[in-house]
């Protein structure tokens, strides 16, 4: 197959193109420019694509013998991932531009310019495994759960995995990665893992988000609208967030309070006790599914951020659009805008974006009488 | 390149980039190299490279209608222009630097730098479509405050689009006020006709690996009336503007590339004009492709207001990118039409001071002729082009990008 491997400059990708290539592919190395504002170097595991990484990626392909790139797509990656970014946290939800760059970037903008362009498939260094199943192509969770990535690939929907690549799904861990980098004489073994959001080049999100959309001043109130203290932007604050709260005095209970909800008509920032945080139901939008999508409850586990374990939950979907999950034991801190991602063990069965958050409002009106 | 790909089917049609080193050159670099001796020592093997060296310096001015004392060797024409911008700036005190807005880097940073570290004020010099810099424009900025200006950059041609600039109407304007002008002549040497003492400019930089020179070479021509603080300090070699030990393979190779240029500027200029003007006309069959910069002369061979070597396209619905891979994978080698620093690219600040759209910028490709140039480089490209254009435009549109 004629093979489009995505360089980011790390060692996950590296690896994988050079699995790609001893798996008898002609391999083509492309770097993504996604930024115009570049930093020349690294800062710790803040961000990528930067100068470095560039440099790190065309020194990859040169030691695996593989044509090597640069594609500017930084105009549909601000258009898409950047702009979502800035919109959620405008509109008082949690965004995962991850998710929103395989989307729109790795899985369409990049997949689709290279299948033009002749290619097959795309090759990354995603931690996730495409099985062939008696259906046809299953995504699954990378044989290193701990590193494993569908969570942030499953948006790219059943479609898509014919076309991708993903070498490094069964590896037993990171170590074996580096090890493997290593041997193969590709110098970025040691480079550390990137966490941060790549597009926020000094790690600093609330500076970003300050930068981008000015202040937005409103009030924080608890659940019986008391006023308890006042903030720059809801846009700083995240349901399930305890720190950086501000409040000038303590709850009447003693007891630590957390954002339990942003409100973006008024600004309003909403605090309250941990119990109150738990959330038992939700629905989500934008649903994609890798299975028929299911009218009936069906058993399965829920993940609702990434890195998150999984929980016991049940779903079904209205219409193809729409997702509605039952969490068996609830969650805390369960933020509109992340991804929810379903699974059957190891196997991804669909993902959709939380709209709504159902908190039990009996219980917190019994809070609101008993204080 | 392709790593399969075989080398004897390579088309190279990057020469604005860097041109294959002449065989003469590297003769010459390769039996300097063989010999020994500091140009400053005072000993015998220092007083025969110092000789050496001097010859070449000679030979440089020579060619370029300067004197021997004009020429400061330096390695490259980054250097040369940092030279120029920062050292006339320094020496003159004055706050204003007026620069053409489509600079290369090499001129349009130091510039810049200039600016936002030490309080410059930069003033860009407006184009017209043709990337041609707007005279009436520059004397309305010159008329301003003529006191207040450092110095003016105007480069002698366009490494983009290839357009010549009218240099001898820019130091008129200039001369009246006692303003030095800089010209980066790095594009233009070997391609047209380049006479230091004529064009009248203070300073002049100039590049070895343009001309089938090594890279690492180059030279800035400066008056000895210039004044200039030097960018590098240390044993006060060449005037003491430029310190560092003198090289001397360098400084014999990139004479011996200046003199084959030169030398066979009006023959090149001529034959790679009329391959240029093929392609040019090859590709307006195959496609809707639109030429920038200066429209192509009929019969073109004393045409003086573009490059002969340059063509400079924009494929309508093409991402560059998606061309240069396409072409790449054939085994023809050319530019996206966009500045590239350290391979990560940028829109041209040269095509968008020129008026173009940036969606319009984007499907940018140049074609740079040179010294190994053929007819059979220009039918290869013609001939890969039509699907190369077909899948670019299916990509751009897939991309989402047109």
């Amino acid at each position: 197959m004629k093979v489009l491997a995505a360089l980011s400059g790390g060692v996950d990708s590296a690896v994988a193109a050079a699995r790609a290539v001893d798996a008898g592919h002609d391999v083509v190395g492309v770097h993504m420019a996604l930024s115009r504002n570049r930093d020349q170097m690294r800062a710790g595991s803040r961000g990528c694509c930067t100068i470095e990484d560039a440099s790190d990626a065309r020194r990859a392909a040169a030691i695996l013998n593989i044509p090597y790139y640069v594609w500017d797509l930084s105009e549909k990656f601000e258009e898409t991932v950047v702009s979502d970014f800035l919109s959620e946290y405008e509109a008082g939800r949690t965004p995962n531009p991850c998710v929103r760059c395989n989307e729109h970037i790795k899985f369409q903008a990049l997949l689709d310019k290279g299948v033009a362009l002749g290619f097959d498939a795309v090759c990354t260094g995603h931690y996730a495994r495409i099985v062939d199943g008696p259906d046809g192509q299953e995504l699954h969770r990378s044989v290193d759960t701990y590193k494993d990535q569908s969570y942030v690939l499953a948006v790219m929907g059943p479609q898509r995995l014919a076309k991708a690549i993903f070498p490094l799904g069964d590896v037993a861990s990171k170590d074996e990665v580096r090890a493997e980098a290593e041997a193969r004489g590709l110098g970025i073994s040691n480079k550390p893992d990137s966490y941060d959001i790549c597009f926020v080049a000094d790690g600093n999100t609330q500076g970003f988000l300050r930068q981008r959309l000015g202040k937005k001043p409103g009030e924080i109130v608890d659940v019986q609208g008391e006023v308890l203290g006042h903030h720059d932007g809801a846009f700083a604050f995240t349901v399930g967030q305890r720190k950086g709260l501000a409040l000038g005095r303590p709850a009447a209970d003693g007891k630590p309070r957390y954002v339990l909800e942003v409100q973006p008509e008024t600004s309003r920032v909403v605090v309250g006790p941990q119990e109150l945080l738990t959330v038992h139901h939700l629905n989500a939008d934008q649903a994609v599914w890798f299975i028929e999508p299911p009218t009936e409850w069906i058993d399965c586990t829920a993940q609702i951020r990434a890195h998150g374990r999984p929980l016991e939950a049940r779903a079904r979907a209205h219409g193809s659009g729409e997702m509605e999950v039952e969490l068996i034991d609830g969650v805390r801190g369960l933020a509109p805008g992340q991804s929810c991602v379903i699974y059957a063990d190891t196997q991804v069965l669909g993902q959709a974006t939380i709209a709504k958050a159902t908190r039990n409002m009996d219980q917190m009106r019994e809070f609101s009488v008993a204080n | 390149m392709n790593a399969g790909a075989n080398p004897a089917a390579v088309v190279y049609l990057d020469h604005a980039a860097t041109t294959p080193v002449l065989p003469e050159v590297i003769d010459v670099m390769s039996s300097e190299l063989a010999q020994s001796g500091n140009a400053s020592s005072l000993h015998t093997a220092g007083r025969d490279a110092r000789r050496r060296l001097e010859e070449a310096r000679e030979s440089v001015a020579a060619a370029l209608g300067a004197r021997a004392s004009e020429v400061i060797f330096t390695a490259g024409a980054t250097e040369a222009n940092n030279l120029a911008i920062k050292g006339l700036y320094w020496a003159r005190k004055r706050r204003r630097i007026l620069i053409s807005a489509v600079e290369h880097h090499a001129v349009f940073d130091p510039a810049q730098w200039l600016a936002t570290a030490e309080g410059a004020e930069l003033v860009l010099i407006p184009v017209d479509a043709n990337g041609v810099v707007d005279l009436a424009a520059l004397a309305e900025l010159i008329a301003e405050n003529p006191d207040d200006i450092a110095l003016i950059a105007v480069m002698w041609a366009n490494n983009e689009v290839g357009t010549i600039q009218p240099i001898t109407e820019v130091v008129e304007l200039a001369k009246a006020h006692g303003i030095p002008v800089h010209c980066d002549a790095v594009q233009a040497v070997g391609q047209v006709s380049v006479d230091f003492a004529a064009a009248g400019v203070e300073t002049m930089s100039i590049s070895g690996h343009k001309i089938g020179g090594p890279p690492g070479t180059g030279a800035l021509i400066a008056t000895r009336e210039a004044q200039l603080t030097p960018v590098l300090h240390g044993g006060g070699q060449e005037r003491g503007v430029r310190s560092g030990t003198l090289d001397v393979p360098g400084a014999c190779a990139l004479a011996a590339a200046v003199r084959v240029a030169v030398q066979n500027q009006p023959q090149q200029a001529q034959r790679l004009a009329r391959l240029r003007d093929r392609l040019a006309a090859g590709i307006a069959q195959l496609t809707d492709a639109v030429v920038r910069g200066p429209a192509l002369a009929q019969q073109n061979s004393q045409d003086l207001t573009r490059l002969p070597a340059n063509l400079h396209v924009t494929f309508p619905g093409c991402e560059g990118d998606s061309l240069l891979y396409l072409l790449d994978s054939q085994g023809v080698q050319v530019s996206t039409g966009s500045a590239c620093q350290a391979g990560v690219p940028q829109p041209s600040h040269v095509l968008l001071a020129m008026g173009l759209a940036e969606n319009v910028a984007r499907g940018a490709l140049r074609f740079s002729l040179g010294h190994t140039s053929t007819q059979a480089d220009v039918d290869a490209v013609l001939a890969a082009l039509p699907e190369v254009v077909e899948r670019a435009r299916a990509a751009g549109l897939a991309g989402g990008m047109a």
